[in-house]
């Protein structure tokens, strides 16, 4: 039975190990914050980070995931990073819908986790696989700049 | 501070409704406090229907509104907590039910989110429903501490009596205050008193939920025994199912069951939903169906064929909407005319949440969870399915996941599907909660779209580069015939067909006529700003290539013609100043074209004008760089909101402008994700700058009237950079370059 880390649970599910961890995290676990939106990658809702990698999840394989760390949206609150870019997003009124929000979040987490000080062409290049129909693109950007300036005032 | 004289319609509608209010006791779950366990548990005080005071000092608005990105449900608090003088931070929003009774739209008269109609049709109510509360309150503090009501001060949540010292939070009068006389007067403040309204500090009440996973779409609710259904629907509209072969589907490892539907009485084609408790599982079961359809009655609608009609119909004379003056002016000598003919495609809305809606069959009637714009629409609609009355229909309102009108079902098209299914399911055993999810190929698939539109436009210049006449032809399908709102059709005129062509320039002799196909077989559907959606390019790039004809200034040129609209002209010069227009744009790269474009349009009583700043690479790379935009939208109630919606509102239109098309080949829709059918990402997105007019009028809407003024705003930037006139949407990532003896200007006779 495919076991992986949840954040910071072990868990195991008793499914076929070529579900996607999408629909694992939302229909078996009952964690819902990631989001469909495309089922081809073509649009970052599910977006998760696995091993600390943004990954989309409704393409990734169950069997992908054994025995390694999810973390989800769920988490970003005890996650450094994730609680500054939480507190960016809600400083700046960043959501509308807020439906591809969970993803965006993941995304922006792992890019500051490898990029501190993200330019506006590292946001692109990061976040492109992002898609928000609300347009909410300027307010993610000044988010993550916003965060990476509360990142750098953390530590050196 | 007195009674502001004059009633509004709006105005109106709550006394009436007022009439009718009565105090209601609410059991609030879990509120629990260290009172005896066998005591009742403490009453919230719930004024009117649209506010409940807790006894924890939680101040709860009910939204009437649905909250689908727009901001609806911090505004409409806003407004509430503002006469109140509640604690901003206490104060929480929970979706109205689905009661017309209660939370019809002042504006329309049944329940619905649409028409950026909220703030407009419900400021005045929620005002006065805090008003209420707030007096019941202070009321409720006079009498236990035995002072006049006129020395009680409310500030932040905190109800005191200055003279005696004594303070009090709204909790511990809430039971007091459910017990006082409703006021039937109650004295609204003066702008200049205003805490929260107008103040740009005030954040979302979504903006928590929306950033840590909690907030619940109709995607995440699951209830106890709830099944998924994922279905199969017919390749071509208006097929129907003729044979099922369902073995494969059901070998599927944890599929339950498959339905044959059909919803809509028969009306609709149907389907074959596959059941089972993992989405992915029933979608699995869903692409193993083996379906043979029964195509007699299906559309073979081709996308290039359909315009080829368009434009030959548009050389014929359309029905009448619209005359002012003697348009046949146009044939007098002299005069130089211009006819250029605009064309924009079916549009899908593409909502980043799919559509779905969860249906549990009662005893009573039916129960429904989703986020839809329009309840007493879907009410009925279910309600005729089922041989309900629309009451027996319950609906409980969750967040959507964006909805641009899609969530406003013309049909209510997967509402009914939804219930049909959860009616089959049941007929073979499965009365449970039934979800159904659509994948993304099936929402962009599935119709209602924008409809496509051909505007063919003749227009006149004298001699001084004075317009002088304007003939319009419009082409295409009416989004009110056949739904929920065809009642508004008048004279076979649907207005939503040509609401904002030409109008309000100031044009003496003005001709439009109308044609509306009804053959084509395409569900269609209004999307973000409706009609405004393809007028507004029309019109606004017309008035660029009459301005450019007549060696105007396009800005001027507008403006002289916008003379008796002030607040038209108010955010044109608002635009046209922070953009600095008529100051030199800075020259780009080596072999880079930049230019800008201006556009101005007032729609759902809101006025936006837009400055866009385009850049073109030497191989025709188009990028929109900057867009500045102004608006007046009344008095502004939450003003980072209303900057939020213009920078959406120009993303979201933008997209669409640059890359958005559905076409069908044979009758099949070609597009079936977000590969074929590209969104605007955040690489593409411009700075926009928003400016808002300051205004103590009337507030109006904004989640609509961003949107417009953006698609001419580039083509007409386009143009400055480059002399090519685009006509045609999408306008693509590239600007073709120039051939040899292809002429840029338009068709003169």
């Amino acid at each position: 039975m495919p076991s992986f880390t949840l954040n910071g649970r072990d868990v195991s599910v008793d499914v076929a190990d070529d579900m996607p961890l999408l629909w694992v995290l939302r229909d078996e676990l009952g964690v819902t914050g990631t989001k469909y939106g495309c089922g081809r990658a073509l649009c970052g809702a599910c977006t998760v980070l696995l091993e600390g990698n943004a990954v989309r999840s409704c393409v990734t394989p169950l069997a992908a995931v054994d025995g390694k760390n999810v973390s989800t949206i769920e988490t970003m609150a005890a996650d450094p990073v994730g609680r500054l870019v939480q507190d960016a997003w809600r400083r700046l009124d960043v959501v509308q819908c807020g439906y591809c929000q969970s993803g965006q979040i993941l995304a922006a987490v792992a890019l500051l986790q490898s990029n501190r000080n993200p330019s506006d062409a590292d946001i692109d290049a990061a976040m492109s696989g992002n898609v928000c129909r609300c347009a909410t693109y300027a307010r993610i950007r000044a988010a993550i700049h916003q965060a990476a300036r509360a990142l750098g005032t953390l530590s050196p | 501070m007195s009674e502001r004289a004059g009633p509004s319609p709006s105005r109106r509608a709550f006394l009436q409704q007022a009439g009718g209010l009565t105090l209601a006791f609410y059991l609030a779950p879990g509120v629990r406090t260290s009172r005896a366990d066998d005591d009742p548990p403490p009453k919230p005080f719930m004024p009117n229907a649209f506010v409940r005071i807790g006894t924890d000092n939680s101040v709860t608005v009910i939204a009437k509104h649905l909250e689908m990105g727009q901001g609806v449900f911090t505004g409409l608090a806003t407004l509430l907590a503002e006469e109140l003088d509640a604690d901003w931070s206490s104060v929480r929003v929970e979706g109205a039910p689905a009661d017309a009774g209660k939370y019809a739209n002042g504006n329309m008269g049944v329940q619905l989110t649409g028409g950026s109609s909220a703030m407009a049709n419900a400021h005045e109510q929620m005002l006065r429903a805090g008003a209420t509360a707030r007096a019941m309150l202070v009321a409720a503090a006079a009498q236990l501490w035995h002072v006049p009501t006129a020395e009680i001060r409310v500030v932040y949540g905190v109800v005191s009596h200055p003279a005696s010292k004594r303070a009090t939070r709204f909790g511990a009068l809430a039971a007091l205050a459910a017990t006082q006389p409703i006021p039937q007067q109650v004295t609204l403040k003066q702008p200049t008193q205003y805490r929260l309204i107008g103040n740009g500090i005030v954040r979302r009440k979504d903006g928590h939920a929306k950033t840590n996973g909690s907030a619940l779409f109709t995607q995440d609710l699951r209830l106890p025994g709830m099944l998924i259904a994922v279905a199969a629907r017919p390749p071509r509209f208006g097929a129907r199912v003729k044979h099922v072969d369902d073995a494969a589907a059901k070998a599927v490892a944890g599929v339950i069951g498959v339905v044959p539907f059909t919803a809509n009485d028969g009306s609709d084609g149907g389907g074959v939903a596959v059941l089972a408790r993992n989405t992915w599982i029933a979608k699995r079961g869903r692409d193993a169906l083996r379906i043979e359809w029964d195509e007699s009655g299906a559309v073979h609608t081709d996308s290039s064929q359909l315009l080829a009609r368009y434009r030959s119909l548009a050389d014929q004379a359309g029905q009448l909407a619209l005359e002012a003056g003697d348009a046949t002016a146009i044939e007098a000598p002299g005069l130089r005319v211009i006819t250029a003919t605009y064309e924009v495609p079916y549009l899908a809305h593409a909502c980043m949440e799919p559509m779905n809606c969860l249906v549990q069959l009662t005893e009573g009637g039916v129960s429904i969870w989703n986020g839809a714009q329009s309840q007493t629409a879907d009410q009925a609609a279910v309600a005729r399915l089922l041989n309900l009355k629309p009451e027996q229909v319950r609906i409980t309102q969750l967040y959507a996941g964006g909805s641009f009108g899609r969530r406003a079902g013309a049909q209510s098209d997967y509402v009914l599907e939804a219930v049909a299914i959860a009616r089959a399911a049941s007929a073979v055993g499965q009365r449970v909660p039934i979800k159904l999810v659509w994948m993304r190929e099936d929402d962009l698939r599935a119709g209602y779209y924008r409809p496509a539109f051909l505007h063919r436009i003749r227009a006149a210049l004298d001699q001084d580069g004075a317009l002088v006449a304007w003939q319009q032809r419009i082409v295409g399908q009416s989004v009110l015939r056949g739904s929920s709102m065809e009642a508004l059709i008048k004279d076979r005129i649907d207005s939503t067909s040509i609401e904002g062509a030409a109008r309000p320039y100031a044009i003496p002799n003005l001709r439009i006529e109308l044609t509306t196909p009804t053959d084509v077989g395409v569900p269609v559907q209004w999307w973000r700003s409706v009609g405004h959606t393809h007028t507004a390019f029309a019109t606004e790039v017309m008035i660029d290539e009459l301005a450019a004809a007549a060696g105007r200034d396009p800005y001027l040129f507008r403006r002289n013609l916008l003379a008796a609209e002030p607040r038209l002209v108010g955010v044109l010069d608002l635009a046209a100043d922070k953009a600095g227009w008529g100051r030199p744009l800075a020259s780009g790269a080596a072999g880079v074209r930049r230019g800008r474009g201006i556009s101005v349009h007032g729609s759902f009583d809101t006025c936006v004008a837009q400055v866009a700043e385009v850049s073109v690479a030497a191989d025709g790379k188009l990028r929109v760089e900057r867009v500045v935009c102004a608006v007046d939208c009344g008095l502004a109630i939450n003003p980072d909101i209303i900057v939020a919606q213009m920078q959406g509102g120009i993303g979201f239109g933008l997209g669409a402008a640059l890359h958005s098309a559905i076409t069908l080949k044979d009758g099949v829709v070609e597009q079936s994700n977000f590969d074929d059918y590209a969104p605007l990402r955040i690489n593409e997105m411009p700075v926009v700058e928003v400016h808002i007019v300051p205004s103590d009028e009337t507030p109006t809407g904004v989640g609509e009237p961003g949107v417009p003024p953006i698609a001419p705003a580039v083509v007409n930037a386009i143009y400055q950079a480059t002399g090519r006139r685009i006509r045609t949407l999408p306008i693509g990532d590239r600007i073709a370059p120039e051939t040899a003896g292809a002429s840029q200007l338009p068709g003169t006779a």
